[in-house]
């Protein structure tokens, strides 16, 4: 055998590797919310399925567009992130929004949302809501016009002024309908629980039920490609939050179980606020983010002048997560005393 | 069989140890020819005693120990000085060198070799028994073993550890070691607990070896204090740290040694060896390799001699495949890649990985997505995901604060990444610019 060989390569260990990568965790997140998009398009018709196809494909242009406009496998498109922002900023939609508004929002959820921090893993705010949060700003009105949910016989019913012209006003030909929320703030009437569960109450895309995306979460979580220690911290901190409030004043506030059910709640916890980029890295900072989403949301309904409050709490939490990992930074091996300072940068 | 012990933390890359666990230690023929770096451990060099032209015997003397933190070096085996001249070394340099043609005429019986009567020997003669044997740590750190069973002034040695862990995927040899030479390890357990005074030894084992807990727990006599302790398999347990926590529930601080939570650690390659040297008076010139990984031909497990070519040992294994690209000296995790194939087998050296083209293959970076993967893997509770990121900014004083000087280099971090980050390599490298940093700050 001569001395040097010239096929080996000299490169450094591990040469291991475990098998997960990023674009394969996009993916999986992606799949844990076809159940959920189904559901979304069978009650609200072509309409919900215009809108996360616009939005979806305004993202992954608008990424495309500023990363290079490299070939598609090779640009940043392909680590799926793009798509999965559009696909949750749609789901937090109503259904009847224009959609010229949903472009808008999805340009804005990934320039400012995220490019402009830097790209992928860089963003401080959930990209998603913060175009949804644009949008709510923008069109108070047309946010929150809500249609009814239908069935699939009326597929090709338009729910809302799809087609308006950017900029014009939105014509609402009265298909609307206050969600659980809304009817319990303004009017002080509660939904039944198990239709909140099942699915099939007026609300945004995402939110019609909650079965599926805890479903979609559950997989996540078996799959280890969520931290579930967000989202079951979102839930008990709600909980606690909602039933002390609730017994204090049973007339004036709903139970626990409304809240956990109502709204983007379920959403919000299971697939926005366990956006590893903008949520806490280690366990301990998990659980007060959670606690944090948790008691925010409770506060906002209740006292805020809004009906939701899912996702400006999230939002808030999300601009305490820096500080939150630098007050739990792991105390390493073999310390003699609790490592607290973290780095200057 | 009471549950696993294990340490926090850590990874479960797949084990490949079927390639080899079940192949039967086998003697390799003797070269024409050994070469013998005089620098196979860590610590200063050995200093020759022979020149070229001397003829030397198996187990023979051939240089003596550079300082206190170093070993003699001993002719693995009986023939003819030809040189002493640099030659490439498996840690990538090129190493002064004494090299050896071997004498086919001669039985290559041990020189000098007879059984010592520890029983009645000292504390004292014991150790310098130990450091005439040539004794370095076998799994892979190379650590000259008489200056780990000197315990300092004031310090004292309550537990005697022995680690059968063998966490490296692929590797077999301590395995096969436990499997064969229970005795042996037994014998040097005894030696050293007798040097320590130590109250008690524990032999850690993952619990993926069930055959080897089983015949040394069988082996240990019952007015032996020695303990079998089955640990959970998962990587780095073989880690010294990793292995105190998860037998003794201790943590050895940060930047103090286990000696300073009161125990010593020797592999059970070691053990053996020791075992060997106090039976029959081997010192350590040969070594039990696994040869492996699905780039060579025929995986086996090798007694070979200390400074036998990679290459010749390749040759008995059937040669490379066609598809073989990388050669590692150690595990996948932590070994060391080869270049030249006609670097030698260091006492240290506990296995040849022997990985294909399929194995390397180029893996797409992404950008951290802060999943926290690498938090919940480093055993020793460190932030990669922020190191990385201080890393790639060259932000490497920063990183002093994070404390990257407690990263054991154990590529837990870059195993479970998955955005393909090259964490450790990217530490590897800072670690190493910090201490010329440091060192230059001392001399001035
Ligand atoms: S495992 Fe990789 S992607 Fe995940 S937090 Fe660590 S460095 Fe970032
Ligand atoms: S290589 Fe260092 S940082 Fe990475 S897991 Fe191991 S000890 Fe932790």
């Amino acid at each position: 055998m001569s001395n040097t060989t010239s096929r080996l390569v000299i490169a450094t260990p591990p040469f291991a590797k475990r098998s997960v990568n990023t674009p394969m965790i996009m993916r999986h997140v992606i799949y844990a919310l076809i159940p959920t998009v189904i559901a979304a398009v069978i009650y609200f018709g072509i309409s919900a399925l215009l809108l996360i196809v616009i939005c979806t494909a305004t993202c992954m242009l608008a990424e495309w567009l500023s990363t290079g406009r490299g070939p598609l496998f090779l640009s940043p498109v392909a680590d799926g992130s793009a798509a999965l922002t559009g696909i949750l900023l749609a789901l937090t939609l109503p259904p009847g929004l224009p959609l010229w508004m949903a472009v808008l929002g999805s340009l804005v959820a990934v320039f400012f949302g995220k490019l402009l921090f830097g790209g992928l893993g860089q963003n401080v705010f959930n990209p998603s809501l913060t175009g949804r949060a644009f949008l709510q700003a923008s069109f108070p009105v047309a946010l929150t016009t809500w249609a009814p949910p239908m069935g699939l016989r009326e597929f090709l019913v338009l729910r809302g002024d799809s087609f308006a012209l950017p900029f014009t006003r939105p014509v609402f030909d009265g298909l609307t309908a206050a969600t659980p929320l809304a009817k319990m703030k303004f009017e002080g009437q509660a939904t039944d629980w198990i239709s909140m569960f099942y699915g099939g109450i007026p609300g945004s895309l995402g939110e019609t039920s909650a079965l599926l995306l805890v479903l979609g979460g559950v997989y996540l979580a078996w799959r280890g490609f969520l931290n579930w220690r967000v989202p079951v911290g979102i839930f008990l901190s709600v909980a606690i939050f909602a039933s002390a409030l609730h017994y204090s004043d049973p007339s004036r506030f709903p139970d626990a179980l409304h809240h956990l059910l109502a709204g983007g709640l379920v959403l919000g916890a299971v697939f926005m606020a366990t956006d590893p980029v903008s949520s806490p890295l280690t366990p301990v900072g998990s659980w007060i983010f959670a606690a944090g989403i948790g008691l925010l949301v409770v506060l906002i309904r209740q006292f805020g002048g809004l009906p939701e409050g899912v996702m400006y709490a999230i939002l808030l939490m999300n601009a305490a997560t820096p500080l939150i990992d630098r007050l739990t930074q792991p105390g390493i091996y073999g310390a003699t005393k609790p490592v607290k300072e973290a780095s200057k940068s | 069989m009471s549950e696993a012990k294990t340490f926090r933390h850590g990874i479960h890359p797949p084990e490949h140890k079927e390639l080899t666990a079940g192949r039967a230690i086998e003697r390799i023929k003797f070269p024409d020819r050994v070469v013998l770096p005089l620098s196979q451990h860590i610590g200063a060099p050995s200093r020759p005693l022979v020149k070229a032209g001397d003829k030397v015997f198996r187990g023979q003397v051939i240089a003596e120990p550079g300082g206190f933190v170093s070993v003699p070096l001993h002719s693995s085996v009986t023939g003819t000085v030809v040189a002493i001249r640099k030659h490439h070394h498996p840690n990538g340099s090129l190493a002064e060198c004494i090299v050896i043609d071997v004498d086919h005429t001669s039985a290559q019986t041990l020189y000098d070799g007879y059984a010592r009567d520890w029983e009645s020997m000292s504390s004292a003669q014991l150790l310098e028994e130990i450091r005439q044997g040539g004794f370095v740590g076998l799994g892979g750190a190379a650590f000259p073993t008489h200056v780990k069973l000197a315990v300092p002034e004031g310090k004292h040695a309550r537990w005697l550890l022995i680690n059968g862990c063998e966490c490296e995927p692929y590797l077999t040899s301590d395995h096969r070691i436990m499997l064969e030479w229970a005795d042996s390890i037994l014998l040097g357990i005894k030696v050293m607990a007798r040097i320590l005074g130590t109250e008690k030894s524990y032999i850690a084992v993952e619990n993926n070896k069930w055959d080897a807990i089983k015949a040394l727990r069988d082996r240990i006599p019952a007015d032996m204090p020695c303990e079998l302790v089955p640990l959970e398999t998962k990587y780095p347990q073989g880690a010294e740290k990793m292995l105190i926590t998860a037998v003794l529930k201790k943590e050895v601080p940060s930047g103090k040694l286990p000696i300073d939570v009161q125990v010593v650690v020797q592999n059970v390659g070691t053990a053996a060896g020791i075992g060997d040297w106090f039976a029959f008076g081997q010192p350590l010139i040969e070594r039990v390799v696994t040869v492996t990984g699905p780039g060579v031909v025929h995986p086996t497990t090798l007694l070979a001699p200390v400074g036998m070519s990679l290459a010749e040992v390749l040759t008995h294994c059937g040669g490379l495949t066609d598809d073989a690209r990388e050669i590692l000296f150690g595990g996948p995790m932590m070994g060391t890649p080869q270049q030249f194939l006609d670097v030698p087998i260091l006492k240290g050296t506990s296995g040849i990985v022997c990985l294909t083209e399929g194995q390397l293959q180029q893996r797409q970076e992404y950008p951290c997505i802060r999943c926290s993967a690498c938090l919940d893997a480093c055993p020793v509770y460190l932030n990669p995901s922020s190191l990385g990121a201080l890393a790639r900014a060259g932000k490497y004083d920063d990183m002093i604060g994070q404390h990257i000087m407690d990263c054991m280099e154990c590529g837990s971090c870059s195993y479970v990444c998955p955005s393909n980050i090259p964490l450790v390599q990217r530490f590897r490298v800072a670690k190493g610019l910090l201490r010329e940093k440091q060192a230059r700050e001392k001399a001035a």
